[in-house]
């Protein structure tokens, strides 16, 4: 019972990343592909307003992940911080590249530092989802055995499934972003933003949508337990769920409502990630470790169950407070002109 | 005696750069920390003057400190990712066999975390849009979090020091007790030692910014309300320190016999051991006196064990000077700044005053580095001391000397970037801030 509950809680907190922080470097991916300096210009400024209040704590979920990893499933988290060493530390320069550009290019004075630090965020906003996913990919393939560095540096996380699950990772986010962006764009009263946004989302959800599609035929042949996990039972639901939210999200988008799309698409992304964890059920590291297997003694996870519990009294009111002074428009740098 | 939980020991080649690597991280994060301790603090005492006296200058002056509070909160948002990465990405063996006795704080820090971020945004982008008695109160939560965070990140460490709530049987962890390995006794003073310090960093390096420009000639009103209340944390905080420092230092006396060994490099257990000061000159029974409080007691040396579980005495020696000395002297000055303000009401005349203040920025961070080495190199060769060695702990992974450089490039960049921007922030005309 405890470790499955320790595993919804790891599980809550990467939906939370993949959900909002994956929606944070989407924003860096249409920034990357908004164009010069002067036409990309209306739109890096939305990505900016709507990001710079909320990147922090969204960003949170990530470290949060973590924590529950090494104190619930500390044996998992060592094997899999050292084979898949190559790509996490690629992600993780990536993301201190993408805070540090990101937080600092507000200040920049010329037209070269910003570009220099637009560039970074932007470039660095691809490579942190495509990194974390292909560990991701990589674990779900089952190619992180129990030990010190024990699987491949470099092939454990090269093979095909790998890198979908890296491609589709920054496809999802760049699709939540267009998303979240339109919406935002609504509230501020920009309709050439909200038209901007409403076609990158149509094309960026069904791009995502024929990626995964095309990753369910590489799975069959590259990772075949996965494939079946994914094609029957609660996977195959979960399946099922992301895709009808995703065709709800395309569908609302088309009809412009906007506000309702971004639960849709949020919706979308999560059934794929407790579709993750329903097809490897009951691994953590497949082939090898299942969950009970790897949980720390009861002792230890009722403690962090009962210290995340009371955290989250605190959390989830502050959360909602955020979200909504920032979706309100309300919180946003003083020297930009209110819509 | 402890097997380790992912197979034990693993040939890994660049150990020491491991450790490098890892202390160059925290370098670049704990000043970060110091600010996420006091900025908030200062920032609100500020905002709380404009909302008690209706001066618009505080309110200025609160705005402007919280611009570059958010742009070093954001630094240290990802250099403390790096940190929780390298955790496991450098010390997979050490997270692997030990995550389930502390990683209840880092659950708790993780949560401090959040608060402190949403609060900080709210706080930050949120001055004229919030009614200003909730801008106020929005604040708050941020400086509580930043205390609650830092207290559970050296809760671990004082574990480290002193692991406890867990028993060892046939090489496993058995018998674990999260709560009670995050209360363990060394964390105590650790916890004061570091929290004091936070004020001391944050607020001599703003005082230090503020008596640059005052030597310069910058002398209006908001700087010299800006020079005062930064000074006034850091004078607080530094005397204090020293009572601090002691307890510290007793503690380590009882617990780490050997680390305290390692401070003077004191080789054999000595009844009214010396303390040497500059110059190779020994001060007879003084070393008994810091540690026990008494001029005539035992204390052991490094011969208690054997040289290879003695930490690399030198550096260490020389990092606890480094920090006695820097430390007094900050006292000093802070004493300086105390007495003036007390009997005269006005900041001290004299240049000098002015060119200590300067100096004592960079130094109070030189300071805290060297708290720390003395700390983590006086724990090796242990990583959880007296149970898991540093080598058992480390990742078998190659490409260490990579990472290395590689973040050490990306690094170097982020604090040169940071820095420009910081003090271009410090240049925009007050009013119009």
């Amino acid at each position: 019972m405890l470790p499955e509950l320790a595993v919804a809680l790891a599980l809550l907190a990467l939906t939370g990343y993949v959900v909002l922080g994956g929606a944070d470097f989407g924003g860096g991916f249409w920034d990357l592909t908004a164009g010069g300096a002067e036409r990309g210009a209306p739109v890096r400024a939305l990505i900016k307003r709507s990001m710079s209040p909320v990147w922090e704590a969204n960003h949170v979920w990530l470290i949060f992940l973590l924590v529950v990893l090494w104190t619930a499933f500390p044996e998992a988290f060592g094997s899999i911080m050292s084979t898949l060493a190559v790509p996490i530390f690629l992600a993780a320069l990536g993301i201190v590249l993408r805070g540090g550009a990101f937080a600092l290019k507000g200040e920049a004075a010329t037209i070269a530092e910003a570009r220099l630090l637009g560039a970074t965020f932007a470039l660095s906003s691809v490579l942190v989802p495509f990194f974390l996913g292909t560990a991701a990919g990589a674990i779900a393939a089952g190619e992180v055995p129990v030990g010190n560095a024990s699987g491949g540096a470099f092939s454990s996380w090269t093979g095909p499934t790998p890198i979908l699950v890296g491609l589709l990772s920054v496809a999802t986010g760049a699709h939540l972003a267009a998303v979240f962006l339109g919406a935002d764009a609504e509230r501020a009263g920009r309709p050439g933003l909200v038209r901007a946004f409403r076609t990158r989302a149509l094309t960026s959800g069904a791009a995502a949508g024929a990626l995964a599609i095309a990753g369910l035929a590489v799975l069959n042949s590259d990772a075949p337990d996965l494939f079946d996990g994914l094609t029957s039972g609660l996977g195959l639901a979960c399946v099922a769920a992301s895709a009808l939210a995703g065709l709800v999200t395309l569908a609302l988008e088309w009809t412009e409502r906007f506000e309702l799309a971004r639960f849709s698409a949020a919706l979308a992304v999560a059934a794929i990630v407790a579709g993750w964890a329903a097809a490897q059920e009951p691994y953590l590291l497949p082939p090898g470790l299942t969950v009970t297997e790897a949980a720390a003694p009861d002792a230890t996870l009722a403690a962090l169950l009962i210290a995340c519990g009371a955290g989250m009294l605190v959390l989830v009111p502050a959360l909602i407070w955020l979200f909504r002074l920032a979706v309100s428009g309300r919180l946003a740098y003083d020297e930009e002109p209110r819509p | 005696m402890i097997d380790g939980a992912l197979g034990g020991s693993v040939n890994q080649e660049y150990l020491l750069q491991a450790r490098q690597m890892q202390a160059m991280s925290f370098m670049v994060h704990i000043p970060l920390v110091c600010f996420g301790i006091a900025f908030p603090a200062m920032v609100l005492f500020v905002e709380g003057l404009w909302l008690r006296t209706g001066d618009p200058l505080y309110k200025l002056l609160a705005k402007r400190w919280s611009k570059a509070m958010v742009l070093l909160f954001a630094v240290g948002v990802v250099t403390g990712t790096i940190l929780s990465f390298e955790m496991g990405l450098l010390w997979p063996e050490f997270m692997a066999t030990f995550g389930d006795v502390f990683g209840l704080a880092f659950g708790v820090e993780g949560f401090s975390f959040f608060i402190e971020a949403i609060f900080i945004a709210i706080y930050v982008y949120g001055w004229d849009r919030l009614p200003p008695r909730v801008h106020l109160a929005a604040g708050v939560p941020m400086v509580i979090a930043g205390i609650t965070g830092s207290f559970m990140v050296i809760a671990v460490n004082g574990w480290m020091n002193q692991p406890t709530g867990f028993r060892i049987q046939g090489g496993d962890v058995v018998d674990i007790h999260p709560w009670r390995a995050l209360l363990n006794d060394n964390f105590w003073h650790e916890f004061v030692h570091m929290y004091l310090a936070g004020f001391i960093v944050a607020g001599f390096l703003v005082a230090g910014v503020y008596a640059f420009g005052w030597l310069k000639g910058r002398r209006e009103r908001h700087q010299r309300v800006a020079l005062v209340v930064a000074l006034t944390v850091a004078a607080l905080a530094a005397p204090a320190q020293l009572l601090v420092g002691d307890w510290a230092a007793r503690t380590v006396a009882v617990n780490q016999p050997v680390k305290l060994a390692a401070f003077e490099g004191l080789k054999d257990t000595t009844k009214g051991a010396p303390f040497s000061v500059a110059g190779g000159i020994e001060i007879p029974d003084l070393l008994s006196l810091l540690a026990f409080h008494d001029p005539s007691a035992t204390v052991k040396g490094l011969n208690i064990v054997p040289p290879e579980d003695r930490p690399p005495v030198g550096l260490v020696k020389f990092s606890f000077r480094t920090m006695v000395v820097i430390g007094s002297a900050l006292a000093a000055l802070g004493a300086w700044f105390l007495l003036t303000w007390w009997r005269r009401f006005r900041l001290p005349a004299s240049r000098w005053f002015y060119r200590a203040v300067v100096a004592a920025g960079p130094l109070s961070f030189v300071a805290l580095i060297a708290g720390w080495v003395t700390t983590e190199v006086g724990r090796q060769p242990w990583v959880v001391y007296e149970v898991m060695r540093t080598d058992e702990a480390v990742t078998g992974a190659g490409g260490i000397p990579v990472g290395f450089v590689a973040l050490g490039l990306v690094y170097a960049g982020l604090v040169v970037i940071a820095a420009v921007m910081l003090r271009r922030l410090g240049r925009q005309p007050f009013h119009a801030s």
